[in-house]
């Protein structure tokens, strides 16, 4: 009788506890996450919660000046992070392909080091290393006779000094895609271009990174989203400071669940942020369908 | 015979053991959750509390975090109804008033007045009105906290300079010795957004200003005392200060003192320590302590309870709680805790017993003792306080930066302003 019922509904039931699963971790949520951001749930209020309808998204936009700045640093931060990234990336990655040499699997597995580390102690290394007056970065540059930064503690440079952090972690991520996509190249092109004449430069440009643009697409595409929500080694090292001069979105939207116990707020810009990115993937994963990449 | 004999001897005085140590320990074999921040006063404690299961046959199931952490632990498991709680260590000043508001704290009047023993009134009365909100007895006070003045003896004699007793002859001092091309700067103080709040406060009354009018909610953030504090401390910071002084929390303010780079420093008193003691600092020997400088309106530092001992209102063992904290903040501990483990605490008694001060600098202690009884509070006392010192806290990050802070105090003060009015009794 229930063997029966089962055979009947098999296609039902299968994938049943997969969708439970996906309703409860993630339908859920954001659904939750999508509904407070409509209250004025805040935890230091004596005002009861309630429906508020859009006016959370209004103030986000009209009155909060801290919010629109940290969405452009948010994006300031991202852009500088990418280019640097997949430009060293991809051209480490070309570099170490390029011939064989021996140790040449020493150097992948270094490669892999700084990833392999906790963030927060990245984060915690190179505030030491940064400190304006005893850190060893400034005594290097003044050794060599260059100009000293204050690093994270200017507000004019503490979002490159991130990018140089988070580059220096992650920069190795990119070189290892690009090594796994350069492995998978056919041969016969390079082949057919040495007999054309065409020299080391030309092969790269004509050849080698039109074939790689996929693997480079999602590469970029991964430290596209790992970028935007960056947390860890902002919270670690400056905390969003100096003042507010590097509180990108998701410090921001921490700073007011967690500290200003706003969570009504902070929701609503959860689901912004939430919008940009799922935007952006659609945007991605709709032009590489386009251009055929 | 003779072995029913020997039993039965063993009975009876097996029996007679149990019921004394079931008389003795009415709370024996229960288990309370004590949370605790990362404090010089919970490393002090934490040794004892096996004394104290010793004693009492209560299991202590204790752990601790740093302060952000555990406001914020507390907070989630609050907001969740989690009854798992049963003491727990709380800021008055931060988090206080938001706490009562919700309701989290037990109200340990009826606790207090029954114990005679005890000895509530023995608590400064500073420190029993900054942790009674609207009547409710929200903590117990443990330790207390004023801004003083730090300095280096050996460079002040050096250059002839006496030791500042106002902000103008500081800032003098500080000018005077200040010589950033060898490295060496003449005062830091915090200068991270929201933690340099609290050190400013001194700054801001001794010149008169407040945060805002306490009768009328009326914000005070760019009136020309306030501005006047303002301006001091960030001017201070911005002519003498380190490089990097923006991203400077006291750890690291202490930091660069103890490299001997800095001539003078404010900060919270509980600090010295990691100034004063040699094991810990190298400056020991020629670090000075002294009473906050005096301003235009005289020298109007904080002095405050930084922390204070409670119990959870949905606690299921408060009894057992009650018998924890009473034993953690009796005379007795407080004797030890103050005197051997040099813990400000705020019982009278222990500060007047010299048992109580042995082991306390002498100049630090003048410069305390100078200290008690002025302002009770260092930022803002609103349920919204983070938020609020972010706000304040702008305004000298822009003044260190060479910003125009005068127009970001008086737009802080529109929002604090708007601040205040959600927070109207």
């Amino acid at each position: 009788m229930i063997s029966r019922w089962i055979d009947r509904h098999e296609k039902h039931i299968f994938p049943l506890p997969a969708v439970i699963f996906i309703i409860l971790m993630m339908v859920f949520p954001l659904g939750y996450t999508v509904w407070n951001s409509l209250t004025n749930w805040t935890l230091t209020s004596k005002a009861p919660t309630e429906f508020i309808g859009m006016t959370n998204y209004i103030e986000l936009f009209t009155k909060d000046e801290r919010f629109i700045q940290s969405v452009w640093r948010t994006f300031y931060f991202t852009g500088g992070s990418l280019i640097i990234q997949v430009t060293l990336g991809v051209a480490s990655g070309i570099l170490i392909d390029a011939k064989k040499y021996p140790g040449k699997r020493i150097v992948n597995s270094i490669l892999l080091l700084p990833m392999m580390a906790t963030p927060v102690a990245i984060a915690m290394v190179w505030l030491l290393i940064l400190e304006p007056t005893t850190g060893v970065m400034n005594y290097l540059l003044k050794q060599v006779g260059l100009p000293i930064s204050k690093w994270l503690s200017s507000t004019s440079t503490v979002i490159p000094s991130l990018i140089l952090i988070d580059s220096w972690e992650w920069t190795p991520l990119i070189t290892l895609i690009t090594l796994a996509g350069l492995a998978t190249l056919p041969t016969d092109p390079y082949e057919s271009a040495i007999v054309d004449g065409a020299n080391t430069f030309q092969t790269i440009w004509h050849i080698t990174l039109p074939m790689l643009r996929p693997t480079i697409a999602i590469g970029a595409l991964l430290r596209f989203i790992d970028c935007f929500k960056i947390f860890d080694i902002i919270y670690s090292t400056t905390g969003g400071g100096p003042g507010y001069s590097s509180e990108t979105l998701n410090i921001y939207t921490y700073q007011n669940s967690f500290y200003y116990f706003k969570f009504g707020y902070a929701s609503s810009m959860l689901v912004i942020f939430f919008a940009i990115v799922l935007g952006t993937v659609l945007f991605v994963t709709y032009t590489r369908k386009r251009l055929e990449v | 015979m003779k072995r029913l004999n020997l039993l039965l001897v063993l009975i009876l005085i097996l029996s007679s053991v149990l019921s004394v140590s079931a008389q003795d320990k009415p709370f024996d074999g229960q288990t309370i959750r004590v949370v605790l921040a990362n404090h010089a006063w919970t490393d002090a404690v934490a040794p004892k509390i096996p004394e104290f299961e010793a004693l009492t046959g209560i299991k202590v199931e204790w752990e601790s975090y740093g302060e952000e952490q555990l406001n914020q632990k507390l907070t989630t498991e609050f907001i969740a109804g989690n009854a798992g709680v049963d003491v727990f260590m709380t800021r008055p000043l931060q988090e206080g008033a938001n706490m009562e508001m919700n309701g989290w704290y037990y109200d340990l009047a009826e606790k207090t007045a029954a114990d005679v023993e005890y000895d509530f009134e023995d608590f400064t009365e500073s420190s029993r009105s900054a942790t009674t909100f609207n009547g409710t007895i929200t903590a117990i006070p443990l330790v207390t906290e004023q801004e003083i003045l730090y300095y280096r003896k050996d460079i002040l004699e050096e250059n002839g300079i006496e030791v500042p007793t106002t902000l103008d002859e500081l800032y003098a001092a500080a000018e005077k010795l200040n010589d950033p091309a060898n490295e060496f700067y003449g005062f830091v103080a915090r200068g991270q957004r929201s933690p340099l709040v609290t050190q400013l406060s001194s700054f801001i009354y001794s010149y008169g200003g407040d945060w805002f009018d306490r009768d009328t909610y009326t914000a005070t953030l760019n009136t020309p005392e306030t501005l006047a504090g303002i301006e001091m401390y960030s001017n201070l910071l911005k002519n003498f200060g380190p490089p990097g002084v923006l991203n400077m929390h006291w750890a690291q303010c202490i930091g660069i003192f103890n490299e001997k780079k800095v001539a003078f420093y404010t900060d919270a008193s509980s600090l010295y320590p990691n100034l004063l003691d040699p094991t810990k600092s190298d400056v020991a020997e020629v670090t000075g302590c002294a009473v906050f400088p005096a301003g235009p309106a005289g020298a109007v530092m904080y002095d405050i309870t930084a922390w204070g001992l409670s119990i959870y209102a949905e606690s299921q063992n408060k009894d057992a709680a009650w018998e924890f904290i009473r034993w953690a903040t009796g005379k007795e501990n407080s004797l030890f805790i103050q005197g051997e483990k040099a813990q400000q605490l705020a019982r009278t008694s222990v500060w007047n017993d010299p048992e109580g001060i042995k082991s306390f600098p002498a100049d630090w202690a003048a410069a305390v003792a100078g200290s008690i009884g002025a302002k009770s509070y260092d930022r803002p006392l609103i349920t919204a306080v983070t938020e609020a010192r972010d706000l304040i806290g702008g305004i000298v990050v822009t003044a260190i930066e060479g910003g125009d802070y005068l127009k970001a105090a008086d737009e802080a003060n529109v929002k604090f302003q708007e601040m205040l009015n959600n927070e109207k009794p």
